[in-house]
């Protein structure tokens, strides 16, 4: 212990510039980073604005109970675990396949006029997106248009609960396709050329190439991918939410983190809403461990 | 030598074909249905509601209002504010940080970076943030929407990689000759490491530029407002009707709709005509990202 902290008053001497340059950084991190999880300790006290976090009362596990006996706690959770689990089946795999797709197309221009337009929407604000989805969904939007066109009834789809995960999802998948194949197209394309040519020398076709080479391949980047997706998985676009929903739909909108803007933020009930935040958020973390655990225990990449 | 494709080879390749033009269709005809109706006279918009080809009926008056509101005027200044000054705080804080934690024989990287890394899995969460916002007297201030989100850890861990690709020859013999550490990183490792420092600019750029959540909720002051919070009061409480004063209120409704599109490519045209130039850049920025360590 005692020459550690010899050979560090050496080493931050010899360093000190260095040590100079991590100081802001090393701010910010314990300041807006680690700060607010020093703050996390309100969820199991009352939080009185004027005792400050050290001064208010502890209270155990009161507001966890509360939330787990709330009329919400079935609904938001029940909203929360579906519109994960519909973005990890529907949105995921789209760029992916997207990505294998594209790397069919042999035309070089057409291939990256195809990409360029794709990245496109990531770039376009969530209001903006939102707002559009407003606009081209509305009862007398773009959509119903075509759908009048067929002769079919038009559709309230952002003033129905039935229709929110619908097009939270699609709008994703339209907004992210490309963007999301970035990586899957860069690992692809450092696939060795020559598996390429013996699988062809062994007469296997397009697809039988795209199973057997191109996705084996890419296997270690989309395992990396899933198990980051699997660490959001609980904190899906609540941004987006907050934008595009009313009390209309809170059935099947309202997630656990819109539940904690509202009851946070816009009531002010602190320390209830820090609790439901925690609870979020400590779902999510084991979620990862447990993806990464599974990962390296199946012998696949991992992320530590 | 060129092989023959078979049928099914060739099916293939036009059935991809296909669904690749009718994905850009998808993707870019909505954007286009915004910029014509923006331009279009506001009466063929409301008859053509959904399927507009062309401009019609050439009509700028809704730029025209867009550009006499006082908010959006007031939002565009704050948003270039918080995109100039927040980037400029975060590409220097990332570059120190990337640089001070590339370095191999400094003791005290190793726990920093754990530090940095936890943060992207765990995080304290909005209430105490915003309660500690408030404990630093930062609420209603310009800082609050720029502080919260100074470094990012990953950002940060595709400097690194970047920097740590610098040959170590260059800043070897750069030491031989008197150089410290600052002189290394502004002279040497980042103006080599030039095209992450594009990507970065992009990242950064394009998240103060469209970010609105923070605003929301730190700021009360409308002089502060950036653009998307004036956006969202347009686009999604539906709000034209303070800059349509002077209209009749027949023509009111119609002409708000162009309004709104209009706002659409203010707020949007800046950041599409900035990425086909850094695109190049970015995907291999994506990629370090994704593949680290």
């Amino acid at each position: 212990m005692r020459s550690y902290l010899i050979r560090l008053q050496k080493d931050l001497l010899k360093n000190k510039a260095i040590y100079f340059m991590l100081l802001p950084v090393l701010a910010y991190y314990l300041i807006f980073q680690y700060g607010p999880m020093y703050g996390l300790q309100i969820a199991f006290k009352d939080f009185i604005p004027a005792k400050g976090f050290l001064g208010s009362p502890w209270v155990g596990f009161k507001h966890f109970e509360d939330f787990f006996g709330s009329v919400y706690f079935g609904r938001i959770l029940k909203n929360t675990l579906l519109l994960s689990l519909y973005s990890l089946v529907f949105f995921f795999p789209t760029g992916i396949i997207f990505a294998l797709l594209l790397n069919e197309i042999k035309g070089r221009i057409f291939r990256k006029a195809v990409q360029t337009i794709s990245y496109m929407p990531h770039f376009i604000s969530m209001v903006v997106i939102v707002g559009m989805m407003f606009d081209f969904l509305a009862r007398d939007g773009l959509v119903n248009n075509i759908i009048a066109m067929f002769g079919l009834e038009p559709v309230s789809f952002m003033r129905s609960p039935g229709w929110f995960r619908t097009t939270y999802i699609s709008s994703e998948i339209w907004q992210n396709i490309g963007w999301s194949s970035i990586v899957y197209l860069a690992a692809i394309s450092s696939i060795n050329p020559s598996l390429y040519e013996a699988a062809r020398m062994d007469g296997a076709s397009r697809w039988k190439q795209m199973w057997h080479v191109t996705l084996p391949g890419i296997m270690p980047t989309v395992t990396i991918m899933f198990i980051l997706f699997i660490g959001k998985f609980m904190t899906v676009g609540f941004e987006k939410i907050i934008l595009m929903y009313n009390p209309v739909i809170y059935e099947t909108a309202d997630v656990i983190q819109t539940f904690v803007y509202r009851k946070g933020i816009l009531e002010a009930n602190y320390s209830y809403s820090a609790a439901v935040g925690l609870f979020n958020a400590a779902i999510s973390f084991t979620l990862l461990i447990g993806a990464n655990m599974t990962a390296k225990r199946l012998g696949e990449t991992k992320l530590w | 030598m060129l092989m023959k494709r078979s049928l099914g080879e060739q099916t293939f390749d036009i059935g991809n074909s296909i669904l690749m033009i009718l994905i850009s269709l998808m993707t870019l005809y909505p954007l286009l249905y915004v910029l014509f109706s923006s331009l279009s006279d506001p009466q063929y918009v409301v008859q053509n509601r959904g399927l507009l080809l062309y401009p019609q009926g050439l009509n700028f008056d809704a730029y025209r209002m867009v550009f006499r509101n006082p908010n959006i005027l007031t939002g565009f200044g704050n948003t270039l504010f918080y995109v100039t000054v927040g980037t400029g705080i975060n590409i220097l804080l990332t570059a120190l940080g990337a640089y001070a934690l590339s370095r191999k024989n400094v003791m005290l990287t190793n726990p920093v970076m754990f530090l940095i890394v936890f943060t992207m899995f765990f995080e304290g969460g909005l209430i105490p943030l915003y309660l500690l916002m408030r404990n630093l007297d930062l609420l209603d201030t310009r800082l609050a929407v720029i502080l919260p989100s100074a470094v990012s850890a990953f950002n940060l861990i595709i400097m690194r990689t970047a920097f740590q690709s610098v040959p170590e020859s260059l800043e070897e013999s750069a030491r031989i000759d008197g150089a410290g550490d600052w002189t290394i990183l502004f002279r040497i490792v980042l103006p080599l490491s030039m095209p992450v420092v594009a990507v970065m600019i992009l990242f950064y750029g394009v998240s103060h530029w469209n970010s609105w959540f923070f605003a929301t909720i730190f700021l009360q002051t409308r002089d502060y407002f950036p653009l998307q919070v004036i956006l969202r009061e347009i686009l999604i409480s539906n709000d034209t009707n303070a800059m349509s004063v002077g209209v009749g209120t027949s023509d009111q409704m119609a002409i708000g709709e162009t309004i709104k599109y209009a706002t659409i490519i203010i707020a949007t045209v800046p950041i599409l005509f900035l990425y086909p130039f850094l695109q190049k850049y970015f995907v291999k920025g994506v990629m370090i990202g994704a593949i680290k360590e």
